[in-house]
């Protein structure tokens, strides 16, 4: 029976060449602008760590004046201080703990005529590597002990190593950074979390390659190696004694296994704060604990843009469907005589229906196909925008088939209320004016 | 021309007219608020720097540490000047819409009780403010001895300009000359005022919050030049003045370099972007509403050729037919602009409490409905001329 209603379908489709490419190609049209949207809004959403996300925790505290609050909205401080970020290292109350600070750094080759350029660091602490599941291509990453001796080491990202080393192991060979030298103890494996979440206020970018070079936070800081971003909440905080100002400027991440964990170590946060309130560093006790994926919600790291664009692509496929359940209606309308002569010869009203139907369906499949040629369209032209996720954009297989999922439906929602239309034709009116 | 028959017949057909009129209101909601959006955009691409924009060029270095960066700096800026068609040389801490910024909030009172909004903090090295081509509309420009040192960035000098929009928002009513303000425990006093000088990057009311201060080359600022030059030369005078530099220190790193016209189009590339998009989208709209508007129109004329035909054979002209089509197209496309404003609104408030959208203007609502029922005549034109020209005497065929 399915075989003979797509042959009826395509007849009808075919009766009407100009009709019928004009839905196809409307809807392909708002499946393309969707599809395309969407892409986009999941890659920016994304979980950048799917495996780990659940036990990465970022502790907030506020150590500014009340007079002076960090914002009129209430919102937490988005750094910790230095001396804040390492007691909570050093109380080692988490599974695993580190401090981040991002810098642009200035690298020189060890070759003769290698000319020096920048690079994105990140400045922090031995847990970094296994907390973020880094992986290592050489090497590994630094000790705590490494950490607390400021020792001169390094790690540094794969491209970084084919650019300076050809992609040779080069652990053991020396890196001169902003003037020092650092030894390479290890090499990624290409590593870019997206988006960066490690790097959020911190002065660099949430999306596109990764870092180029890791070094110790205490080592580096002993080099003069100034951090990105560094907000003061008091007189006296200057780029030079960044380890005493008043001024926050490292983002702290916590490795907590479990629930238990987690509430065990809001309260040790909690109490670190009354206590640092009672000393008279602090005037306000609160704090807060948002895990992985819940700080990237709060701090809006999804352009604005990115949702505003899919709204309207919705809009879009709104105006599309509307617009091919106009245009099957009047179609269908226009056979109620074709109808009635069937109802009359014994088609039920389901099976009517069900033709109907699969005529929609034939139009969502080939505009889905269609949809899909213009999304990949519309991804090229994302990828020659000037966002720094630009290059990103891309339909992976879920997208794909998810394509033809909204097609379909899309098709099927478009084709529900004229096939409901045509089945309800009574055939004798009809066959009376024949 | 009678609307009652027109109107008898759309009710024959409630579904197809009320869906015609469904996809007009939404195109006229999406229409209104994404050209609203598009000049929001534009505007503020508008924005007036308060610079000589066509005139600048800027060169951002690693800068020069320690205790040389004051002379090393000020021999630097002397070889830019040597070059042919460079009006003038300094060193800035940062241009405006460079995306990069430095920013405090001033204490309006000795012990910091009472603190003003966030401002930018500007300095520069002697003769910037004319180098930037900065327009002074009240007091005096800093003179030679306010440039002195800085500590982390806080100029010695005790003398500061702030932007129009500065005095306006601190002291109201009153000239800002004489004024004063802290940051951190050192109090600045205004000694002028400018016209323009935008931020590293805009804030909406606060895009002009920017106080200017004055300082000598120092490590600190050592490492952002710009260079005044006749436009018409600024890409050669770009190209000198990075070898100059190159050669002059061998050790300098120059990390990015360009016009200050290139600078500004980068900051907005992503608005200029979205532009695009809202109005590529728009046509997209546009034509495929006006494909639907024709096909549903064709379709009814073809269902109704008989009854074109008697009424052309009981004395309907062409005309009479033209203008039935047309004026049953203008009922439904009113209706569906009608509903349209009541969404666009709608939409409009759900974007102003999620995005920051200004409200959308009354304005938009009749240009709207214009564009929409020229759009609406223009596709019912062709299916409505076929109509006229059915024959009377299709009305005494038997289909």
């Amino acid at each position: 029976m399915f075989g003979y209603y797509l042959d009826l379908a395509l007849r009808s489709l075919a009766r009407n060449k100009v009709l019928t490419t004009l839905m196809v190609v409307a809807l392909a049209l708002g499946i393309g602008a969707t599809i395309t949207t969407l892409a986009v809004l999941r890659l920016l959403s994304g979980d950048p760590l799917p495996q780990k996300s659940a036990q990465l925790f970022y502790p907030q505290m506020d150590p500014y004046p009340a007079n002076q609050p960090f914002s009129r909205s209430g919102k937490m401080p988005w750094l910790l201080s230095y001396v804040d970020a390492m007691n909570l290292l050093r109380a080692r109350r988490a599974q695993r703990q580190a401090a981040v600070a991002l810098s642009q750094v200035k690298v020189m080759p060890q070759t003769a005529d290698g000319n020096p350029f920048y690079a994105d660091g990140v400045m922090t602490t031995a847990d970094f590597f296994p907390m973020f599941d880094a992986p290592f291509q050489y090497g590994a990453g630094w000790s705590a002990g490494d950490d607390d001796a400021r020792a001169q080491v390094a790690v540094i990202a794969g491209f970084l190593n084919d650019q300076l080393f050809g992609g040779a192991d080069s652990v053991g060979h020396m890196i001169r950074i902003e003037g020092h030298d650092f030894r390479i103890v290890g090499v990624l494996r290409p590593w870019a979390p997206q988006p960066r979440f490690y790097a959020l206020h911190l002065g660099g970018h949430s999306y596109g390659k990764g870092q180029g070079v890791f070094v110790p936070l205490q080592s580096a800081r002993a080099d003069g190696i100034t951090p990105s971003a560094m907000m003061s909440y008091g007189p006296g905080s200057g780029m030079d004694h960044l380890e005493t100002s008043p001024a926050i400027w490292l983002g702290v991440w916590l490795e907590l296994p479990d629930a238990a964990a987690v509430s065990t170590y809001r309260r040790f946060l909690a109490n670190y704060a009354q206590q640092q309130v009672a000393l008279g560093r602090f005037q306000k006790s609160r704090t807060a604990m948002p895990a992985l994926m819940e700080w990237l919600r709060g701090e809006h790291v999804v352009p604005d843009d990115a949702r505003l664009q899919a709204g309207l692509a919705f809009g879009f496929l709104l105006i599309c469907v509307v617009n091919t359940v106009g245009l099957l209606l009047a179609k269908c309308l226009r056979r109620s005589r074709e109808i009635g002569v069937r109802r009359a010869l014994g088609a039920s009203r389901a099976a009517i229906f069900v033709q109907f139907m699969v005529e929609a369906a034939i139009v969502g499949m080939v505009g889905g196909v269609l949809g899909l040629v213009f999304a990949e369209l519309g991804l090229w032209g994302i990828r020659h925008q000037p966002a720094q996720y630009a290059g990103l954009a891309h339909l992976d297989l879920s997208m794909f088939l998810f394509t033809f999922v909204v097609a379909l439906a899309a098709s099927l929602i478009a084709g529900l209320l004229p096939a409901w239309r045509a089945c309800a034709v009574a055939p004798a009116p009809q066959l009376k004016a024949a | 021309m009678e609307l009652l028959p027109i109107l008898s017949s759309l009710r024959r057909h409630k579904l197809a007219a009320g869906l015609l009129m469904l996809e007009i209101a939404v195109a006229c909601a999406i229409l209104c608020n994404a050209v609203f959006m598009i000049r929001q955009r534009l505007s503020e691409m508008q924005v007036h720097t308060g610079l000589a924009e066509s005139e600048l060029v800027w060169l951002k270095t690693d800068g020069v540490s320690g205790a040389d960066a004051t002379p090393v700096t000020e021999s630097n800026l002397a070889a830019l000047r040597g070059i042919p068609g460079v009006k003038s040389a300094v060193v800035v801490a940062s241009l405006p819409l460079s995306n990069d910024d430095m920013n405090f909030n001033p204490s309006m009172d000795a012990d910091g009780k009472h603190r003003g909004p966030n401002m930018e903090l500007m300095v520069g090295s002697p003769g910037y403010l004319h180098a930037l081509g900065i327009k002074l509309v009240e007091g005096h420009d800093f003179s030679a001895d306010d440039y002195a040192g800085v500590d982390t960035w806080l100029p010695h000098s005790p003398s500061m300009i702030v932007t129009r929009a500065v005095a306006e928002r601190l002291w109201p009513g009153q000239s800002a000359l004489g004024q004063a303000f802290w940051i951190g425990t050192k109090r600045y006093q205004v000694i002028g005022v400018v016209d323009h000088m935008v931020r590293g990057e805009l804030r909406g009311n606060a895009s002009e919050y920017t106080a200017l201060f004055a300082a000598r080359p120092s490590a600190e600022l050592s490492s952002l030049y710009v260079l005044r030059a006749d436009p018409s030369a600024l890409d050669r005078v770009l190209r000198d003045a990075a070898a100059k530099l190159a050669a002059l220190n061998p050790q300098m790193l120059i990390n990015d370099k360009g016009t200050y016209p290139g600078l500004r189009g980068n900051y907005f590339a992503s608005d200029r972007a979205m532009a695009w998009l809202l109005a590529t989208v728009c046509t997209a709209l546009l034509i495929v509403t006006a494909l639907g508007i024709g096909g549903l129109a064709s379709f009814w004329v073809a269902q109704r050729r008989r009854q074109i035909g008697i009424r052309r054979a009981i004395g309907a002209t062409r005309g009479d037919i033209l203008r039935y089509f047309q004026t049953e197209n203008f009922l439904i496309v009113s209706g569906g602009i009608g509903l349209g404003m009541v969404l666009a609104y709608t939409i409009n408030l759900a974007l102003m409490s999620h995005y920051e959208l200004p409200r959308l203007p009354l304005a938009y609502f009749p240009v709207g409905a214009l564009a929409l029922w020229l759009l609406g005549q223009l596709a019912v034109l062709g299916p409505a001329l076929r109509a006229s020209h059915v024959p009377p005497v299709v009305a005494t065929r038997s289909v």
